[in-house]
């Protein structure tokens, strides 16, 4: 059944890390819970693969734990786990047909035949692969081959968990919406404990319920695509989510305002004094919600206008504002705006955030 | 060198058709992108352009010479492929100094210099391209195509190989090396927000032909026809049939919407509606659908809600990160006056008229 997976470990692919940089995954003690979808994100080289492969049993980690449901599996094989895989290259046998595909993890397991009748019927039927059951592999496109390692990874009731790595990537980008859809129907009908490697946001915002975020080995925050958006508990996650990401001004705290550059932003109460005594502090806030405006407004600042893109359906506006760039993503209706003007945005609002050392503060 | 126009060219390889014959000249000193799903012929156009390949009739012009036939090695101009090539054997400052020393420059270290800085490749210098990371060995290769100094570069897809963050990162970077116009710059890309990112100049192209050229936003705001409407729009559009009716127009056998943007006679026309242009909001004079959610994909700026309805199943277009359930009912509605009317043999009958001016 759906196992919860507690990491509590560390993992070197070198004898001996010292610095940071020999860790593939830096210490780090996380859980998984039993029936979550999650999503593990990151550019390449950030140790999300490694992660995969330690849950799975493929990679023993050089220190620590992997539990599933309380249970050290730590030495224990892919097999003993008790999970299924699916990778991003379809894994099926081309000369069975697509219902003897989707049989064969059940038949292994010496599952009654009527069982296993069913159970294909249901996951065919949710695949929109039943139209195909008797026909061979091999003569399928690289989608519908993709579909049935998807089927055979689903397939298992009793699985502990099922780790995809990628498993999209293979599929024509008009197509991908489908099946993104399809896993989430899956998700929602079957309450499997799911965990998907990719290194598109898309594809992790949309098919998971937590995202965990990682960089450099490290996870720097497990949330919802909302908390991401609106709440990055790093700077990286507020840079790395979103097109174009989160703006950073660095400032310092003087009396109850932040000084950015020469200029002076007021802070609210709460936040002057969560941030008191805290050197290196950024403000960070959304393309989204900076608000621009022709005519100087209570606790606005002026910026120069450097560049303004018409995208069709929204403009990108580029400034320079107290010695940083920053973006503001507008309606069509800033086409007035000219390049070179001088403007006036305000960066307070429910949506900003403060960071120090790069953290989350407020 | 750098005006390019492409007369009656054509290609086939055996009974295949890879390009019917079109003609067109490129924009001088600007970026010109080729828009298209897969085959539709973006690579071919590149290669004929580069020389790389000789068009089985019609003929290639720059600068007024008819080059057709003339090998890529004889004509100045500079290549990026979607794959990253460089000389593995030498380091990246040699990889860069290449092309320079074949044409015996002088100041080849500060030239080098220089270029390496623009890309941010410049700590890198000593190192060997299989030392690089995917998005360093790109730059690497875009270096090299722009130390040739070439007043034609054409770039083939060069980012689709690169996670999507460095994919914006250097796509910003190029977008401001090619606005100092130095060039002319042929840019093939699969992406529509790529083409709306770069700016420029457009050509879609569909299974081998010519849809339409001119400024981006002209092409995106006024397509042609529906063919070009659907290749310039991502998430794709949402399209329906309306048939008219005592003045009025029926959408798909449903519901009735007023066109009055709408001059010519028609009997039935195709009706195309931007994802961005609907709404769970209403305003007044809206047209009101009723749908069930079938997934909410959130791409990090946008959510787009994908929901099956009586016209069809269409997408939504909302910025921030919004939470849909599968399966949900809601009502969606859109400005009538926003959507684009297509003749039924595909041709622009009317584009929306938006507030700054644009359109009909």
């Amino acid at each position: 059944m759906a196992a919860r997976i507690d990491l509590n470990l560390a993992h070197a692919y070198h004898a001996n890390p010292k610095l940071d940089s020999d860790y593939a995954l830096l210490p780090l003690k996380m859980s998984f819970r039993a029936g979550g979808a999650y999503a593990l994100l990151g550019p390449s080289g950030c140790g999300k693969t490694t992660m995969l492969n330690i849950m799975s049993g493929l990679v023993r980690p050089s220190q620590g734990h992997v539990l599933f449901d309380g249970v050290d599996v730590t030495d224990k094989s892919p097999q003993a786990r008790n999970i299924a895989q699916v990778f991003q290259f379809p894994v099926i046998y081309d000369t069975m047909t697509v219902a003897e595909n989707l049989a064969f993890p059940l038949r292994n397991r010496r599952m009654p035949e009527t069982d296993i009748r069913k159970r294909v019927g249901q996951i065919a039927e949710m695949l929109e692969l039943n139209g195909q059951l008797n026909q061979r592999a091999s003569g399928l496109t690289a989608d519908a081959k993709q579909k049935i390692s998807l089927g055979r990874g689903l397939v298992r009731p009793d699985v502990s968990a099922i780790l995809f790595d990628e498993p999209l990537t293979v599929i024509d980008p008009h197509l991908k919406w489908q099946l993104r859809r399809k896993l989430k129907q899956v998700h929602q009908e079957l309450k499997l404990t799911l965990i998907y490697v990719t290194h598109d946001q898309v594809e992790a915002l949309t098919f998971a319920e937590e995202v965990v975020v990682m960089t450099r080995g490290k996870a720097v925050q497990i949330g919802s695509a909302e908390d991401l958006f609106e709440k990055p508990a790093h700077t990286f996650v507020g840079h790395f989510i979103g097109s174009p990401g989160m703006n950073f001004l660095a400032g310092a705290l003087d009396d109850q305002s932040l000084l950015v550059g020469e200029r002076r932003i007021g802070l609210n109460d709460q936040q002057a004094q969560s941030l008191q005594g805290l050197a290196n502090i950024k403000l960070g806030i959304r393309p989204e919600y900076v608000h621009v405006e022709a005519q100087a407004s209570f606790n606005s600042i002026p910026a120069q206008v450097e560049r303004l893109q018409d995208l069709g359906t929204s403009m990108l506006m580029t400034m320079r504002c107290a010695g940083h760039v920053l973006r503001a993503r507008l309606p069509l209706t800033a086409q007035h705006f000219t390049v070179g003007s001088s403007v006036h945005v305000s960066l307070l609002g429910k949506h900003t955030c403060f960071y120090h050392n790069e953290e989350l503060v407020v | 060198m750098s005006h390019l126009q492409l007369s009656e060219v054509s290609k086939s390889v055996g009974a295949d058709v890879h390009l019917h014959p079109m003609s067109f000249a490129l924009q001088p000193h600007a970026v010109t992108v080729l828009l298209g799903a897969t085959q539709a012929g973006k690579t071919s156009v590149l290669r004929l352009m580069a020389g790389l390949d000789v068009p089985s009739s019609g003929d290639v012009i720059v600068d007024g010479l008819n080059v057709t036939g003339v090998p890529v090695r004889k004509r100045h101009v500079a290549m990026v492929y979607q794959q990253f090539i460089n000389y593995p054997s030498l380091t990246v400052f040699d990889n860069i100094a290449s092309p320079l020393k074949l044409r015996q420059e002088t100041h080849i270290e500060e030239k080098v210099q220089d270029l390496a800085k623009r890309l941010h490749i410049d700590p890198f210098l000593k190192r060997f391209p299989s030392e690089l990371s995917g998005g360093q060995q790109q730059r690497v290769a875009l270096a090299r195509a722009l130390a040739k100094n070439a007043p034609l570069i054409f770039l083939d897809e060069p980012l689709v190989n690169l996670d999507y963050k460095l994919r914006e990162e250097l796509r910003e970077e190029l977008a401001q090396l090619f606005a100092m116009g130095q060039s002319t710059v042929v840019y093939a890309t699969t992406d529509p927000g790529e083409a709306l990112l770069l700016g420029g100049y457009t050509a879609v192209l569909k299974e081998g032909r010519l849809l339409q050229y001119g400024p981006t936003l002209e092409v995106f705001r006024r397509p042609a026809s529906l063919d070009v409407a659907l290749a310039f729009s991502d998430p794709p559009l949402n399209v329906v049939s309306a048939q008219s009716k005592d003045g009025n127009w029926q959408l798909n056998h449903g519901p009735f919407v007023a066109l009055p943007q709408l001059k010519a006679m028609h009997s039935q026309v195709t009706l195309a509606i931007r994802p961005a242009s609907l709404r769970v909001e209403e305003k007044s004079g809206d047209m009101v659908i009723s749908g069930q959610v079938q997934l909410a994909e959130i791409s990090g700026t946008d959510t787009f809600v994908h929901f099956h309805c009586a016209l069809g199943e269409w997408v939504m277009q909302k910025t921030g990160v919004h939470f849909f359930e599968l399966g949900a009912r809601l009502t969606f509605y859109f400005d009538p006056s926003e959507s684009y009317v297509f003749s039924t043999d595909g041709a622009l009958l009317s584009a929306p008229f938006s507030q700054a001016g644009w359109g009909a």
